[in-house]
């Protein structure tokens, strides 16, 4: 059974304006869907990376899954269980001890005003998992040396660290519960290259030695294409593309999909022909009808303007997209 | 001929209250017209602080001591700032890396660009408009006749963006320096910019430095390529000799940092350690402490720019193989 199911999950934030200003000039009141019914499962050790571009609900997904947003509608279960009424019943303390997240910016993500130790320590004093304080300090000291920190690192601040160093520190902080999930939204978009890879070694390492699941979150193709073992492609707020590494990467099928893939620099020069993709993510308020995508793809047709495809089998990945159904790609 | 740009031994240095930071040392530049100068490096290598100095813009108390900027052939970093605005703008033109904070959210984007055109080129403001109006076009803005009497935040970013070339390009300069210019965009927009960057500047014959950490950009857009390390050039020279066989272990080690998008490889090469800081650069050569190839003599003595092969690079290794 997979770790993590997640089946139409939806969430809607109000963007209206004001009560008085609907009352007096009439308007509707609005909603934003950044997500919109999105399903997948995430195999117990295994990774999913969820790609695209600003704007489409990568990050807010993130925040539904480890229960900071609420969903509008759609279910998530997380080892069996239906997080939503485990996180508003007693057990929901042990239930968030088993996920956490890394965020993106470890400049804001740590307290400055903390040292190290307290900000490691947090979690495992939150929780009760370790009670007496020579036991926390020894703690705390193991998880920075398994993230390639010295113990004594505990005595400082967080600007005394690079920021590669900073996202090791909230590394080691998301692993003081001992959890399965782990969330990462853009853990290394922050990060200079050498750095990155530094990062994105570490977390390998880690997911086989502690079985981790991870959800993780990028921008960037080729980053994903180094930690993913299946990848989903997000657009407008809906999966557009789910399948494994090696077929996506190897033949994308959605047009979205091979746009992003086109877009990416040719750092080895090979002399591969770029066709730069015009326009632009469209409004997340109004978005098109049918396809988000139809107005940029040069596939659409009538059917693609009037109905929105659903995400459906296809030669053994799942793909929303009428053009690659019906084979007129 | 002349290159259009020259930097010779430019310093730059920070003075602050436990002692005076050299941030650039020695840095050498040249650029032909025509040219796509590529500057590469991780945060904090001082990419950013070269073209703020070239184009007269150091935050204080940043300041240059030592070297010389030279445009055309006639020094320009000691100008007054009265001279130096006229330069900037009409002759070096600059795109930096967020588009939100470089227009004014205040004014509409016609109104911005009429007053770069009338500032730097004899025109009535009737025909700067239509000027305005044709940059806009150039740049790939749809309807720009109506667009151009919108304000900052009715655009997207990649429009924004496109805006700023716009403005960097008014004044028809023989230089531009761009910082960045596309990493605060999405992978779709970046590749409309860059083209875009790349095929006004080959029609007008402008010169290009184009600061960024991005390999994939430099790959795609530069003739040359100079990569930084703790605020010297470590490596100079064409853009696929450094790619494909790069000389210094730096500039090695960065590239194989990088993920490929078309290969699955199981780790990714890694540098240990990071960027030292300003006030602890290490003895001899900056980057031994991080050197797999390092050996006695890189401690205690700094190597220059030395051939190595099509490239130059700031390497003992070669010496040896001399």
């Amino acid at each position: 059974m997979s770790l993590i199911e997640v089946h139409e999950l939806s969430k809607r934030f109000e963007v209206s304006a004001p009560w008085l200003n609907r009352v007096l000039e009439r308007r509707p009141r609005r909603f934003v869907h950044a997500v919109d019914g999105v399903s997948f499962a995430i195999e117990r050790g295994k990774t999913l990376a969820l790609v695209g571009e600003s704007g489409c609900g990568k990050s807010t997904l993130a925040r539904l899954l480890v229960g900071l947003y609420e969903p509008s509608a759609g279910s998530l279960h997380f080892d069996g269980q239906d997080t939503r009424a485990v996180l508003a019943g007693p057990k929901a303390a042990s239930l968030r001890r088993r996920m956490q997240m890394i965020f993106q910016d470890p400049y804001a993500s740590l307290n400055p005003r903390w040292k190290v130790a307290d900000i490691v320590a947090e979690p495992l004093r939150e929780h009760g998992l370790i009670k007496d304080d020579a036991g926390v300090r020894r703690r705390v000291g193991e998880l920075l040396v398994s993230v390639g920190l010295a113990a004594a690192d505990a005595d400082k601040f967080p600007h005394q660290f690079s920021g590669g160093q900073r996202q090791r520190i909230s590394i080691a902080r998301a692993l003081a519960t001992a959890p399965e999930f782990l969330v990462c939204d853009e853990p290394t978009s922050a990060l200079d290259v050498s750095v990155q890879a530094q990062v994105l070694n570490l977390m390998k390492d880690l997911q086989r030695e502690r079985g981790l699941s991870i959800l993780f979150i990028s921008h960037n193709l080729a980053v994903v294409r180094h930690v993913a073992d299946q990848v989903g492609v997000m657009y407008l707020g809906q999966l557009v593309e789910l399948a494994d590494r090696q077929p996506l990467f190897a033949a994308p099928r959605h047009p979205y999909t091979r746009m992003l893939l086109d877009a990416i620099p040719d750092v080895a020069m090979s002399g591969r022909s770029r066709t730069p993709v015009q326009g632009e993510v469209p409004n997340p308020l109004s978005p098109p009808s049918g396809c988000g995508f139809h107005p940029r793809c040069p596939y659409a047709d009538p059917r693609c303007k009037e109905h929105r495809p659903s995400l459906q089998e296809f030669k053994g990945i799942r793909v929303a997209c009428h053009a690659v159904i019906e084979g007129r790609v | 001929m002349k290159p259009l740009l020259e930097v010779r031994k430019l310093c730059v240095e920070i003075p602050t209250r436990h002692g005076t930071l050299l941030a650039l040392d020695g840095i050498d530049i040249e650029i032909a017209r025509g040219e796509v100068l590529g500057v590469v490096g991780e945060s904090g290598a001082g990419k950013s602080l070269t073209g703020s100095a070239i184009i007269g813009l150091l935050d204080p108390p940043c300041r240059i001591a030592g070297g010389e900027i030279l445009l055309d052939g006639k020094r320009i970093d000691q100008l007054p700032d009265k001279e130096m605005r006229r330069i900037r703008g009409k002759r070096i033109g600059a795109i930096f890396q967020d588009p939100l904070t470089s227009l004014n959210p205040l004014y509409t984007v016609g109104r911005q660009l009429v007053e770069t055109i009338t500032t730097h080129l004899a025109l009535t403001p009737a025909q700067a408009r239509r000027r305005a109006i044709e940059l806009l076009e150039q740049t790939g803005i749809p309807a720009a006749a109506e667009r151009i009497d919108q304000y900052p935040h009715q655009f997207s970013g990649g429009m924004r963006q496109r805006v700023v070339i716009a403005l960097a390009l008014a004044a028809e300069p023989q230089l531009i320096v761009a910082d960045e210019p596309t990493t605060a965009l999405d992978v779709s927009i970046q590749a409309q910019i860059i083209s875009l960057l790349k095929t006004l500047c080959h029609e007008r014959g402008a010169a290009v430095m184009l600061v960024t950490h991005d390999m994939g950009v430099i790959a795609e857009t530069c003739d040359r390529v100079a990569v930084m390390y703790a605020g010297r050039i470590v490596e100079i020279g064409p853009v696929a000799d450094i790619i494909h066989r790069p000389a210094h272990p730096y500039t090695a080690g960065l590239m194989g940092a990088i993920p490929a998008v078309d290969q699955d490889r199981d780790r990714l090469l890694q540098i240990d350690g990071a960027m030292p800081r300003l006030n602890a650069i290490p003895s001899g050569c900056a980057y031994h402490p991080r050197c797999a190839k390092a050996f006695e003599r890189c401690k205690g003595e700094r190597p220059e720019l030395m051939s190595a092969g099509s490239v130059r690079a700031a390497c003992w290794l070669h010496e040896e193989r001399q």
